[in-house]
Protein backbone atom coordinates (compact mmCIF):
# COMPACT_ATOMS: atom_id res chain seq x y z
CA UNK A 1 0.00 0.00 0.00
CA UNK A 2 2.74 2.39 0.95
CA UNK A 3 4.68 1.49 -1.95
CA UNK A 4 1.73 2.35 -4.66
CA UNK A 5 1.28 5.64 -2.57
CA UNK A 6 4.84 6.17 -3.01
CA UNK A 7 4.76 5.48 -6.96
CA UNK A 8 1.24 7.82 -7.32
CA UNK A 9 3.16 10.46 -5.53
CA UNK A 10 6.22 10.26 -7.89
CA UNK A 11 4.10 10.03 -11.36
CA UNK A 12 2.29 13.00 -9.78
CA UNK A 13 5.44 15.02 -9.34
CA UNK A 14 7.11 14.14 -12.17
CA UNK A 15 3.82 15.34 -14.24
CA UNK A 16 3.91 18.71 -12.64
CA UNK A 17 7.66 19.03 -13.55
CA UNK A 18 6.37 18.44 -17.34
CA UNK A 19 3.58 20.83 -17.24
CA UNK A 20 5.98 23.36 -15.89
CA UNK A 21 8.90 22.83 -18.31
CA UNK A 22 5.80 23.66 -20.55
CA UNK A 23 4.81 26.52 -19.24
CA UNK A 24 7.99 27.87 -18.76
CA UNK A 25 8.82 27.03 -22.31
CA UNK A 26 5.55 28.92 -23.12
CA UNK A 27 6.35 31.96 -21.25
CA UNK A 28 9.91 32.15 -22.97
CA UNK A 29 7.83 31.99 -25.94
CA UNK A 30 5.69 34.62 -25.55
CA UNK A 31 8.18 36.92 -24.27
CA UNK A 32 10.25 36.00 -27.23
CA UNK A 33 7.95 38.49 -29.27
CA UNK A 34 7.71 41.60 -26.78
CA UNK A 35 11.21 43.01 -27.70
CA UNK A 36 12.81 43.57 -31.35
CA UNK A 37 16.29 44.40 -32.39
CA UNK A 38 17.01 45.45 -35.49
CA UNK A 39 20.42 45.28 -36.88
CA UNK A 40 20.50 48.47 -39.01
CA UNK A 41 23.74 47.77 -41.34
CA UNK A 42 22.64 49.41 -44.57
CA UNK A 43 21.97 52.99 -45.23
CA UNK A 44 19.92 52.95 -48.63
CA UNK A 45 16.67 55.14 -48.35
CA UNK A 46 14.51 51.70 -49.31
CA UNK A 47 16.25 49.67 -46.38
CA UNK A 48 16.55 52.51 -43.39
CA UNK A 49 12.80 53.34 -44.46
CA UNK A 50 11.38 49.69 -43.37
CA UNK A 51 14.14 49.81 -40.91
CA UNK A 52 12.05 53.05 -38.94
CA UNK A 53 8.38 52.02 -39.78
CA UNK A 54 9.51 48.30 -38.25
CA UNK A 55 11.09 50.02 -35.30
CA UNK A 56 8.09 52.69 -34.47
CA UNK A 57 5.54 49.72 -35.06
CA UNK A 58 7.45 47.57 -32.66
CA UNK A 59 6.97 50.52 -30.16
CA UNK A 60 3.71 51.29 -30.58
CA UNK A 61 2.75 47.62 -30.08
CA UNK A 62 4.57 48.13 -26.79
CA UNK A 63 7.35 45.80 -27.62
CA UNK A 64 10.83 47.36 -26.29
CA UNK A 65 12.63 47.97 -29.85
CA UNK A 66 16.29 48.57 -29.74
CA UNK A 67 17.60 49.05 -32.89
CA UNK A 68 21.56 48.94 -33.72
CA UNK A 69 23.30 50.97 -36.50
CA UNK A 70 26.38 49.82 -38.03
CA UNK A 71 28.64 49.85 -40.96
CA UNK A 72 26.43 51.90 -44.24
CA UNK A 73 23.44 52.02 -41.45
CA UNK A 74 25.18 54.74 -39.31
CA UNK A 75 25.14 57.34 -42.28
CA UNK A 76 21.20 58.32 -41.83
CA UNK A 77 22.69 59.39 -38.72
CA UNK A 78 24.53 62.12 -39.38
CA UNK A 79 22.89 65.16 -39.27
CA UNK A 80 21.20 66.88 -42.43
CA UNK A 81 23.69 70.00 -42.03
CA UNK A 82 26.82 67.49 -41.18
CA UNK A 83 28.70 67.37 -44.99
CA UNK A 84 32.44 65.90 -44.89
CA UNK A 85 33.50 63.89 -41.37
CA UNK A 86 36.40 62.43 -41.03
CA UNK A 87 40.08 62.52 -40.15
CA UNK A 88 42.16 61.28 -42.50
CA UNK A 89 41.53 61.64 -46.75
CA UNK A 90 40.34 58.18 -46.63
CA UNK A 91 37.24 58.65 -44.15
CA UNK A 92 36.98 62.23 -45.79
CA UNK A 93 36.09 61.04 -49.35
CA UNK A 94 34.00 58.67 -47.82
CA UNK A 95 31.81 60.76 -46.84
CA UNK A 96 31.97 63.18 -49.87
CA UNK A 97 30.76 60.44 -51.71
CA UNK A 98 28.61 59.00 -49.75
CA UNK A 99 26.55 62.27 -47.47
CA UNK A 100 24.88 61.19 -44.46
CA UNK A 101 21.42 62.17 -43.19
CA UNK A 102 18.07 61.60 -43.63
CA UNK A 103 17.33 64.04 -46.74
CA UNK A 104 20.48 62.60 -48.43
CA UNK A 105 19.74 58.86 -48.60
CA UNK A 106 20.05 56.53 -51.88
CA UNK A 107 17.66 54.16 -53.07
CA UNK A 108 19.68 50.60 -53.30
CA UNK A 109 18.25 50.00 -56.95
CA UNK A 110 17.21 52.68 -59.79
CA UNK A 111 18.90 55.57 -57.70
CA UNK A 112 19.76 57.37 -60.74
CA UNK A 113 21.87 59.55 -59.48
CA UNK A 114 19.62 61.16 -57.19
CA UNK A 115 16.68 61.05 -59.15
CA UNK A 116 15.06 57.75 -57.93
CA UNK A 117 14.56 59.62 -54.17
CA UNK A 118 13.63 62.58 -55.63
CA UNK A 119 10.79 60.70 -57.28
CA UNK A 120 10.25 58.68 -54.05
CA UNK A 121 10.03 61.57 -51.62
CA UNK A 122 7.63 63.41 -54.46
CA UNK A 123 5.72 59.81 -54.21
CA UNK A 124 5.51 59.16 -50.45
CA UNK A 125 4.37 62.98 -50.10
CA UNK A 126 1.49 62.44 -52.67
CA UNK A 127 0.43 58.73 -50.70
CA UNK A 128 1.11 60.67 -47.02
CA UNK A 129 4.17 57.99 -46.37
CA UNK A 130 6.18 59.44 -43.86
CA UNK A 131 9.32 60.36 -44.56
CA UNK A 132 12.38 58.66 -42.75
CA UNK A 133 12.86 61.36 -40.91
CA UNK A 134 9.60 61.87 -39.58
CA UNK A 135 9.41 57.99 -38.76
CA UNK A 136 12.77 58.51 -36.55
CA UNK A 137 11.14 61.43 -35.00
CA UNK A 138 8.25 59.09 -33.64
CA UNK A 139 10.84 56.33 -33.09
CA UNK A 140 12.52 58.31 -30.54
CA UNK A 141 9.57 59.62 -29.11
CA UNK A 142 8.02 56.23 -28.68
CA UNK A 143 11.64 55.28 -26.89
CA UNK A 144 13.19 53.31 -29.36
CA UNK A 145 16.62 52.52 -28.36
CA UNK A 146 19.12 53.54 -31.31
CA UNK A 147 22.37 52.32 -30.37
CA UNK A 148 25.20 53.78 -33.03
CA UNK A 149 28.05 51.00 -33.42
CA UNK A 150 31.18 52.50 -31.51
CA UNK A 151 33.85 50.76 -33.95
CA UNK A 152 32.53 51.50 -36.99
CA UNK A 153 31.96 54.79 -36.04
CA UNK A 154 35.45 54.92 -35.44
CA UNK A 155 36.51 53.23 -38.66
CA UNK A 156 34.14 55.73 -40.66
CA UNK A 157 35.55 58.47 -38.66
CA UNK A 158 32.21 59.64 -37.16
CA UNK A 159 32.35 61.22 -34.00
CA UNK A 160 29.21 61.48 -31.85
CA UNK A 161 29.18 65.57 -32.79
CA UNK A 162 28.54 64.55 -36.41
CA UNK A 163 25.25 62.29 -35.45
CA UNK A 164 21.98 63.59 -34.20
CA UNK A 165 20.89 63.87 -30.70
CA UNK A 166 18.41 61.59 -29.01
CA UNK A 167 21.06 58.37 -29.27
CA UNK A 168 22.22 55.67 -26.73
CA UNK A 169 25.91 55.76 -26.19
CA UNK A 170 27.76 54.44 -28.49
CA UNK A 171 28.52 50.64 -27.86
CA UNK A 172 29.36 47.12 -29.07
CA UNK A 173 28.57 43.76 -30.52
CA UNK A 174 28.21 42.58 -27.18
CA UNK A 175 25.75 44.95 -26.18
CA UNK A 176 23.65 43.99 -29.12
CA UNK A 177 23.34 40.42 -29.03
CA UNK A 178 22.52 40.38 -25.54
CA UNK A 179 19.81 42.85 -26.38
CA UNK A 180 18.87 40.57 -28.64
CA UNK A 181 18.74 36.95 -26.64
CA UNK A 182 15.12 37.07 -26.37
CA UNK A 183 13.91 39.27 -28.83
CA UNK A 184 12.83 39.07 -32.40
CA UNK A 185 16.21 39.95 -34.76
CA UNK A 186 15.95 41.43 -38.01
CA UNK A 187 19.01 42.24 -40.28
CA UNK A 188 18.49 44.68 -42.58
CA UNK B 1 -22.25 49.78 -27.32
CA UNK B 2 -21.89 53.17 -26.73
CA UNK B 3 -18.96 54.00 -24.44
CA UNK B 4 -18.24 57.66 -24.14
CA UNK B 5 -15.31 58.91 -26.51
CA UNK B 6 -13.34 60.98 -24.01
CA UNK B 7 -11.06 62.02 -27.09
CA UNK B 8 -10.66 61.64 -31.20
CA UNK B 9 -7.78 61.22 -33.07
CA UNK B 10 -8.28 62.14 -36.58
CA UNK B 11 -5.46 60.74 -38.67
CA UNK B 12 -7.07 60.58 -42.07
CA UNK B 13 -4.96 60.72 -44.87
CA UNK B 14 -1.94 59.41 -43.01
CA UNK B 15 -0.33 56.09 -44.25
CA UNK B 16 1.30 53.00 -42.24
CA UNK B 17 2.95 52.92 -39.51
CA UNK B 18 1.14 56.29 -38.36
CA UNK B 19 -1.94 55.98 -37.73
CA UNK B 20 -1.12 53.37 -35.08
CA UNK B 21 2.11 55.00 -33.59
CA UNK B 22 0.44 58.01 -33.54
CA UNK B 23 -2.35 56.38 -31.59
CA UNK B 24 -0.19 54.67 -29.36
CA UNK B 25 1.84 58.45 -28.84
CA UNK B 26 -1.72 59.46 -27.72
CA UNK B 27 -2.64 56.89 -25.75
CA UNK B 28 0.33 57.77 -23.16
CA UNK B 29 -1.42 60.68 -22.41
CA UNK B 30 -4.85 58.83 -21.12
CA UNK B 31 -5.57 56.36 -18.26
CA UNK B 32 -6.99 52.90 -18.59
CA UNK B 33 -10.19 52.44 -19.09
CA UNK B 34 -10.44 55.94 -21.06
CA UNK B 35 -11.91 55.16 -24.55
CA UNK B 36 -10.62 56.94 -27.68
CA UNK B 37 -11.93 57.18 -31.58
CA UNK B 38 -9.83 56.81 -34.31
CA UNK B 39 -10.43 57.83 -37.78
CA UNK B 40 -8.40 57.37 -40.38
CA UNK B 41 -8.55 56.27 -43.92
CA UNK B 42 -5.21 53.75 -44.49
CA UNK B 43 -7.61 50.28 -45.74
CA UNK B 44 -4.19 49.04 -44.17
CA UNK B 45 -5.54 49.98 -40.68
CA UNK B 46 -8.32 47.51 -40.21
CA UNK B 47 -6.50 44.53 -39.97
CA UNK B 48 -3.69 46.54 -37.82
CA UNK B 49 -5.78 48.10 -35.39
CA UNK B 50 -6.98 44.63 -35.04
CA UNK B 51 -3.81 43.42 -34.63
CA UNK B 52 -2.38 46.19 -32.46
CA UNK B 53 -5.47 45.77 -29.88
CA UNK B 54 -4.86 42.14 -29.59
CA UNK B 55 -1.26 42.78 -28.78
CA UNK B 56 -1.28 45.67 -27.00
CA UNK B 57 -4.69 44.41 -24.82
CA UNK B 58 -6.17 48.04 -25.53
CA UNK B 59 -9.96 46.65 -25.52
CA UNK B 60 -11.10 47.50 -29.78
CA UNK B 61 -14.68 47.90 -28.96
CA UNK B 62 -16.00 48.38 -32.21
CA UNK B 63 -15.51 49.44 -35.92
CA UNK B 64 -17.17 50.74 -38.59
CA UNK B 65 -16.84 52.35 -42.40
CA UNK B 66 -18.65 55.44 -43.65
CA UNK B 67 -17.40 57.22 -47.04
CA UNK B 68 -13.98 55.82 -47.24
CA UNK B 69 -13.40 56.71 -43.38
CA UNK B 70 -12.30 54.04 -40.84
CA UNK B 71 -13.70 55.02 -37.32
CA UNK B 72 -11.89 52.59 -34.42
CA UNK B 73 -13.22 52.83 -30.81
CA UNK B 74 -10.61 51.86 -28.37
CA UNK B 75 -10.38 51.46 -24.42
CA UNK B 76 -7.32 51.75 -22.97
CA UNK B 77 -6.15 48.77 -20.96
Amino acid sequence: MTMEASTDTQQYDAALEGLAKELDAHEKQSAKHKKLVIFAWSGDLDKIWPTFILATTAAAMGMKTTVFFTFWGLFPLVRNDVRITGDNWMQKMMSFMNRGGTEHLHLSKMDFAGMGPAMMKKLADEHHVASPQELLEVARDLGVELIPCGMTMDLLGLTKDDLIDGLAEPAGATTALAEAQDAVTLFI
Amino acid sequence: MSATVTKTLDFKGLSCPLPIAKTAQAMRELSPGDVVEVLATDPGSVPDFKAWSENTGNELLEHTEADGVFRFVIRKA
